[in-house]
This record gives structure tokens, C-alpha cells and sequence, in this order.
């Protein structure tokens, strides 16, 4: 009888007690990742990034500092959010790296395959033989520059213009892509991208087609990898997601995987852009 | 040559809160590269705080420490417009001395 009225008692206190509980992990938990945007290393990697666009490198002896992002020669400030866009000099739709590429090779000499050479930072430990980002803290000026100019349109709305027929063309390029099955698995971006709430292990999975996640997703790339120790650009994701997939390697700013980006970018079209962000 | 650190020390109450982001690769020893060699250890080992000439924090680290280490802590008795100097020593001996200045409360 007595018991009775304790697990009663019991009973009828737990479940207020549960859910304030679960308030308080929650609120726990956003502290902690506003504690942990405060520390993120990502600055380290802007603050090279913005030394190195100033850097005269390569056979010109030239900085970047003529680069045209879209916006006009030397224009950083909200160049990020509205890329991917066509380019008249290129005849190309173009993404961040790919326009640094074309910088490269144009004011500072460099050769287009000396400009991709270090796409990725490095992790120390190849995955898998063809890793570009293998070598022990490998730098990747790419990277680092990547994140300056991201962070210089930390704030504003993702608007990637879309007046352009090639650019349209990217973005439908783009859709059939994440929507194309194939490989060893049968597999496409859209097996885990398609679908509400889905996650693997504990990291939730966007859905892409969904404005809200495509907003958040595409407005926290670049990220700092905590568990990598590395800064990580779009083109990265994009190359990290297609090897998930066992799909042959996605060249590195090839029409391909721009035309991916082009496509996630008018899916976050209107979200407030915030990156470089920290990631898991 | 080391990166620069990145400070942030801002007066509040009483106590100078300080936040610094480190730039190193705080190597284990313990992972192997492609070729199945293990890497050397490179890590900081000293991490010492200067304020008024006088030592504020002293830390001996390990590889335990993440890469790219940030460091957070607050000590009392600065006032806005003084310097906070921190310098880091790692296993190589090389060295990064930085500093900043102690911005208003607020």
C-alpha cells in the first residue's frame, strides 16, 4: 500500500521532471555550441586565408588582390553568397575555388593543375590512396582562402543569381545529379538527402529539397571539423559525399560538382549565411 | 614560423576573461602515415600567461590537448587598456609569443 503511494507519487512527478529535464540538455546544449562558435579555430584558418590573398605568389609575382569574385575586382565583402554565378571572361558558371583557380592561373601565372594541387588540407591519414587531402599537416592555400572569403559573408542571405541560361543549366545539371542513383550501393545524394529526420549515428542528414535544412546546411559550409582538425570548403563536401557513395571521384571544380553546388545554393536560396561554422 | 594566436581578453566584473585560439598540430606520436611510419610527436608543452610583469597562468600540456587548442580563463586585478602576453613552447622548442589588449567592460 505504502509503496503503492510512493510509485504513484513517483510516477505522477516524473514526467514534468523528464521534460524539464530534457529543457535543460537542450538549452545545455546550445550553450555549448555557442561556446564552442567562440572558439572556433576557423579563424586561424581566415586569418592565413586573408594574409594569403594579399601574398604576391606564383610566377607573376601577384596577389589576388585584382581577383574578380562577381562582384568586381576585389570585391570580397558578400561575394560568397551570391556564388555560384556565370562569368563572361570564363564562359563558365563558377563556384569559389573554380574563380580562385581562374585567379591563379591568371594574375599570379600559375598553371591551372599547379592551382589545384592542394585542394584539400591535410589529415595525416589517407583513407584511401587517391586522398587529395593525405600528408601531414598539409596546408591548402585553396582552403585557407576559401574560408577568408566565406567569412566575409558571414551575416547575409544566400542569393546565387539566376538570370544567366548557363546558369539555370548548372542548377538543372545540378537537381539531376542528386537525384541520380548509381555505383556499388545504388546510391544518390538523394538516398540520404530526400527525407525528413534522417540522421547517421547521431549526425542528422538535411533534406535537401527542404528550404529550411538545405538554409542550414548550405550556410554552415566551410566548417572547422573538430573531429578532423581541419577546415572543410564545399568542394569537399561535395567530394567527401560522391566517395560515400562509391561513385568515381569527383574532380575537383569540375562542371559536375559545381553544378551540385549551384543547385544546393538556390535550395538555401533567402537562409542567413554563417560560416565558416564548427562541425562535429 | 608558428601562425599567429588569436586573443580576445574583454574586462567583466571584476576579472579579465581571456580566450585564445592557438594554431598548432599538437601531434600525438602515436598516428602512422600513408607509408606506415608514425608520426612524430609535436605538441605544446608550456603555456605561460604574463600580465604586469607578473605570471597569471602557467600550464604544462600533453597530447591530449586537441589540435588547434583554445584556451579560456579569467584572473583578476587587469584593467582595460593593459597588455596580456601569452607564449607557448612545444616539445620542438619552438616558441609563439603574442599579445593583446585588455578591450573595456561591458
Amino acid at each position: 500500500m505504502r509503496i503503492d503511494r510512493v510509485l504513484a507519487g513517483v510516477l505522477a512527478v516524473m514526467p514534468p521532471c523528464f521534460a524539464l529535464a530534457q529543457q535543460d540538455t537542450q538549452k545545455e546544449i546550445e550553450r555549448y555550441r555557442q561556446m564552442l562558435q567562440e572558439s572556433n579555430p576557423a579563424e586561424l584558418f581566415e586569418a592565413r586565408g586573408e594574409e594569403l590573398w594579399k601574398t604576391r605568389r606564383g610566377p607573376k609575382n601577384a596577389s589576388l588582390e585584382r581577383c574578380d569574385l562577381g562582384l568586381g575586382p576585389g570585391v570580397v565583402k558578400g561575394a560568397y553568397v551570391q556564388l555560384p554565378r556565370y562569368f563572361a571572361d570564363t564562359e563558365r558558371v563558377q563556384d569559389a575555388e573554380s574563380r580562385l583557380v581562374t585567379c591563379m592561373v591568371g594574375l599570379q601565372g600559375f598553371t591551372p593543375e599547379e592551382a589545384k594541387r592542394n585542394p584539400f588540407s591535410g589529415t595525416g591519414v589517407p583513407m584511401i590512396a587517391s586522398d587529395p587531402f593525405s600528408g601531414v599537416g598539409r596546408r591548402s592555400v585553396m582552403t585557407d582562402l576559401v574560408a577568408w572569403i566565406a567569412s566575409q559573408s558571414r551575416g547575409m542571405k544566400i542569393a546565387p543569381p539566376m538570370s544567366h541560361p548557363k546558369e539555370r543549366l548548372a542548377y538543372q545539371a545540378g537537381e539531376r545529379l542528386f537525384y541520380y542513383r548509381a555505383g556499388p550501393y545504388d546510391f544518390g545524394c538523394v538516398t540520404c538527402h530526400g527525407e525528413e529526420g534522417k540522421r547517421i549515428r547521431l549526425q542528422n542528414l538535411p533534406k535537401m529539397t527542404n528550404a529550411k535544412d538545405a538554409q542550414r546546411a548550405f550556410g554552415t559550409w566551410p566548417g572547422y571539423r573538430v573531429s578532423e582538425g581541419e577546415l572543410r570548403s564545399m568542394q569537399w563536401r561535395m567530394w567527401e559525399c560522391i566517395r560515400q557513395m562509391r561513385f568515381p571521384e569527383l574532380e575537383f571544380t569540375s562542371d559536375a560538382s559545381i553544378a551540385l553546388i549551384t543547385y544546393l545554393a538556390k535550395k538555401a536560396e533567402g537562409g542567413t549565411f554563417d560560416a565558416p561554422a564548427i562541425k562535429r | 614560423m608558428a601562425d599567429p594566436m588569436r586573443i580576445r581578453a574583454n574586462l567583466t566584473g571584476d576579472k579579465v576573461e581571456v580566450k585564445v585560439l592557438m594554431a598548432h598540430e599538437m601531434e600525438t606520436g602515436l598516428r602512422k602515415d600513408a607509408g606506415g611510419n608514425a608520426i612524430p610527436a609535436h605538441f605544446i608543452r608550456n603555456v605561460t600567461v604574463t600580465h604586469g610583469g607578473k605570471t597569471v597562468l602557467s600550464a604544462q600540456w600533453g597530447t591530449s590537448v586537441s589540435r588547434n587548442p583554445f584556451l579560456h580563463f579569467r584572473f583578476k586585478g587587469g584593467r582595460p587598456g593593459e597588455k596580456v602576453t601569452i607564449t607557448w613552447m612545444d616539445n620542438k622548442g619552438d616558441k609563439r609569443t603574442d599579445e593583446a589588449v585588455i578591450a573595456g567592460g561591458g
